[in-house]
């Protein structure tokens, strides 16, 4: 039987979305309003999917208090109501759109001892999601 | 292939406690959840099944027939119970998340004879579902 357990974590976060490989009025053209100097925030919905065998004597894939605690650590202490270019590493030199926060967010869960890290898939509102699977076969180291 | 996806709700009570643990060790694994007098979710669960549309309906299988399904093997069995106590194929096992999915499954594989199930999510809360897939793949 395969299944796949998700859970649902929100945490709130302003980023600005400019890269030095292009001028400031290039910068304004391609992220517009996300351009703004001083930034701006969204409340991110991170959903976080495992699989595994189920643990007879528990029923559980995970541990929740596990899956929680690890991603209490890993995401939502350096994230939730920072500015993430500046006050987290990986985004000083990299645009943190949705995309890449969502690239970053497989990179730190994907050690996870629990389980196996399936995908993350990142709300920016509720309009827009991404989602993120790791590498395949073929696609460039990140 | 075409996917179609019904919903419903139920509201059930459990329990988590391993009868091979002690006392002690059952409130430490299971927490809150481990409540002598058990506790209850509103479950939102998702059928979803795939298939062809037939030609003369332009239908994957008749969702009329699917709800009737979705009464009898799941809300009646299910709906307003202490799936400890009343769901006779939870009762050695802890009736997580994880377990009733399995179940609903095995409940409903079988009954579907247009299309074929492809995936039951079960929402135990609004921050926490599982999805399964038989012995499929997603």
């Amino acid at each position: 039987m395969r299944l796949e357990l998700t859970r649902r974590y929100a945490l709130a976060a302003s980023h600005r979305l400019h890269s030095p490989h292009f001028d400031e009025a290039e910068n304004e053209r391609i992220y517009g309003k996300c351009n703004n100097p001083y930034g701006h925030g969204h409340n991110y919905i991170v959903e976080v999917t495992v699989t595994g065998k189920v643990d007879p004597s528990t029923g559980m894939i995970a541990h929740l208090d596990d899956l929680d605690g690890y991603v209490a650590r890993e995401i939502i202490e350096p994230f939730d109501h920072m500015y993430l270019n500046k006050d987290v590493e990986a985004f000083r030199d990299r645009v943190p759109t949705t995309e890449n926060v969502c690239v970053e967010i497989f990179a730190r869960l994907r050690r996870f001892p629990g389980a196996k890290l399936v995908r993350i898939r990142l709300e920016e509102t509720g309009r827009n999601s991404f989602e993120y699977a790791g590498q395949r076969d073929g696609d460039e180291d990140d | 292939m075409v996917h179609v996806t019904r919903k419903i709700e139920f509201s059930a009570a459990h329990r988590y406690h391993n009868p091979a643990f002690s006392a002690e060790e059952n409130r430490r694994i299971f927490g809150k959840c481990n409540n002598p007098n058990g506790h209850g979710h509103n479950y939102v669960l998702e059928v979803t099944v795939g298939g062809e549309a037939d030609p003369l309906t332009g239908m994957v299988l008749d969702l009329k027939e699917l709800k009737e399904i979705l009464e009898r093997e799941i809300m009646d069995r299910m709906d307003h119970r202490f799936l400890n106590y009343e769901v006779p194929e939870l009762a050695d096992q802890i009736p997580t998340c994880e377990n009733i999915a399995s179940l609903i499954w095995k409940l409903l594989a079988p009954k579907i004879k247009k299309g074929r199930l492809t995936r039951v999510r079960l929402w135990e809360s609004p921050d926490l579902y599982v999805d399964c897939y038989g012995d499929g793949t997603p």
